[in-house]
């Protein structure tokens, strides 16, 4: 099972236990939840390809009591769709789920327009807006069955590409995986595959994040390692969550490194591992940079 | 006794506009009798219930035609007269673009243009949703119909047939200079739509419109409104559109809608 597959089956579960559940679909995932459409017909929506209209439809369903998640594709649900969402749910103060796919570059192969390693940092500017990066299927459903009701905004970020192992994730916390002495390495969600074994052998942190918005800053200002160095491993645009991090850890001062995606457009196609080789986001890259950060 | 009172909350909203020196006041004249009307004689509603989801419910996805609304609302009891002393201020409620989560009886907050009209849409949907037995109207402007969310929220409504649905096009021509709409009804129809068009300040024609039955289809009604009505300076003049009446402006302006 893919992330794509879970959160049919998590959203198909919760349609079935809470009638106000109403799910918007951009004409993606149509098949996939074709189960959902016969079972719940008037909650069920192929709503078609018109995003900013959808986001604020979904927020005039949320002004009658109602739980709506949108589906589509991430550019197009969060890029296209961002001045809604800021206004409509941010604003106004109301709960909504955005939930998307082809995170960063996942759809590396149909090229730039289908990119979105902005998505994270440009939803943090939105005031009370949730973000949610599950690394696996499982942490997936954990996530959403926490949040979704919550009656907050909350983007939900799936990857075609996910950890090898689930860890205990909670909505809003982060999780201390390795405690160390001489830095601290902050994995994001899907990436938490290069980390690990990159860090063999060496005396430092891991704390993994699922959810960025709102920031666990005490479980990282708790758990820093004394050095105060501090590697930010993220699958969005690098350095998405330097302030953050800077802000956790004061009143001490931190030096700060980070792997991520490069502010440029990545016009090459491919596969996405294609595009973790060429930007970085790798073991091997990460081993070193972890290494230097720690010897320099 | 309609007019005076129209007179009268135009003589507010020009004194609201002064004093706080904000407000597009030749666009709240452009859609007063169209709210006073909705609110007055159409729309089922409970200024000591605000909040309640199954009464019939307005989103004025102009928001910048805020002050007409206020007077509206303050008139029918939804908050006291006495909240435009703040309008514009630091720690008023009543800004130039209206706050839901501020002010009794504003169902959105709108201001950007082409919001309103996708959120009653989706009000609509999910009043269909739930069962509820109201009625969603929502107040647009002709320049707002520039917008891709317009055109969009028009095809969705059709599509999910949402007869518990009335636009109403504040259609002044205010932005003819920049984009014309052409024929508005015919583009309304073509999108499926049941399509009204009135004059904008007959308060019978206005109501016999937005009472109008409308069982299988959304309603649109189309209002030839003049912005600034009322006040000579004012009406159809750009110069106007963000601009409140300083103090010897606001003598004439009251003089004028005594």
């Amino acid at each position: 099972m893919n992330m794509r597959q879970q959160f049919v089956k998590t959203v198909e579960s919760q349609l079935a236990l809470n009638d106000k559940l109403v799910l918007l679909l951009g004409d993606i995932g149509v098949f996939g939840f074709r189960n959902a459409f016969k079972q719940f017909p008037d909650r069920v929506f192929n709503i078609g390809i018109l995003e900013q209209a959808t986001v604020s439809l979904a927020a005039g369903l949320a002004k009658t009591g109602l739980i709506p998640i949108v589906h589509t594709i991430a550019p197009f649900l969060i890029e296209r769709s961002l001045e809604q969402i800021k206004i409509d749910f941010g604003y106004q103060h109301l709960g909504g789920n955005f939930v998307s796919v082809g995170a960063s570059y996942d759809y590396a192969a149909l090229g730039c327009t289908h990119h979105c390693p902005a998505d994270a940092g440009l939803l943090q500017n939105i005031p009370g807006m949730e973000i949610a990066l599950p690394g696996t299927c499982a942490e997936f459903d954990t996530l959403f069955q926490e949040s979704y009701g919550n009656g907050q905004a909350t983007y939900y970020r799936l990857s075609e590409r996910e950890n090898s192992s689930s860890q205990p994730v909670k909505f809003g916390q982060a999780a201390i995986l390795k405690k160390g002495a001489l830095a601290t390495v902050i994995a994001v969600g899907p990436v938490l595959d290069h980390v690990l074994p990159a860090i063999g052998g060496l005396d430092v942190s891991v704390i993994y994040y699922t959810t960025i918005a709102p920031f666990d800053g005490q479980t990282l200002r708790e758990n820093l390692a004394p050095s105060g160095k501090v590697l930010l491993i993220e699958p969005f645009y690098s350095g998405t969550l330097a302030w953050e991090v800077c802000q956790a850890a004061r009143p001490k001062l931190i030096t700060i490194d980070s792997v991520g995606v490069p502010r440029e457009f990545l016009n090459h196609y491919g596969q996405a591992h294609e595009h973790d080789e060429a930007i970085g986001l790798t073991s091997k890259n990460i081993r070193g940079r972890l290494e230097v950060l720690i010897n320099g | 006794m309609s007019d005076a009172l129209i007179k009268k909350m135009k003589r507010q909203i020009a004194r609201a506009s002064q004093a706080a020196n904000e407000g597009h006041v030749p666009s709240a004249y452009s859609v007063l009798d169209l709210l006073w009307v909705l609110y007055d004689r159409v729309m089922k509603i409970d200024p000591k219930r605000p909040d309640d989801l199954m009464m019939d419910r307005f989103v004025l996805s102009k928001g910048h035609a805020s002050l007409a609304l206020y007077a509206v609302l303050a008139e029918k009891g939804f908050f006291p007269i006495e909240e435009f002393n703040t309008f514009g201020k630091y720690n008023g409620k009543l800004g130039g673009h209206p706050d839901c989560s501020k002010i009794p009886g504003v169902e959105a907050s709108t201001g950007s243009l082409g919001h309103g009209f996708p959120i009653a849409v989706g009000i609509a949907l999910g009043s269909k949703i739930r069962k509820f037995k109201n009625r969603i109207f929502c107040l647009i402007g002709d320049g707002e119909c520039n917008e891709g969310t317009v055109w969009e929220s028009a095809l969705l409504a059709v599509h999910h047939q949402l007869s518990n649905l009335c636009c109403i096009v504040d259609f002044n021509h205010s932005t003819d200079r920049a984009l014309q709409l052409g024929d508005l009804a015919q583009k309304f129809k073509s999108f499926g739509w049941d399509v009204l068009t009135i004059p904008g300040h007959d308060q019978e024609k206005i109501y016999r419109a937005l009472t109008a039955l409308h069982p299988d289809k959304p309603l649109v009604v189309i209002a030839d409104t003049i912005k600034g009505c009322g006040v000579k300076c004012m009406e159809n003049e750009p110069a106007w559109h963000h601009r409140a009446p300083n103090e010897q402006e606001l003598k004439n302006i009251l003089e004028e809608l005594s």
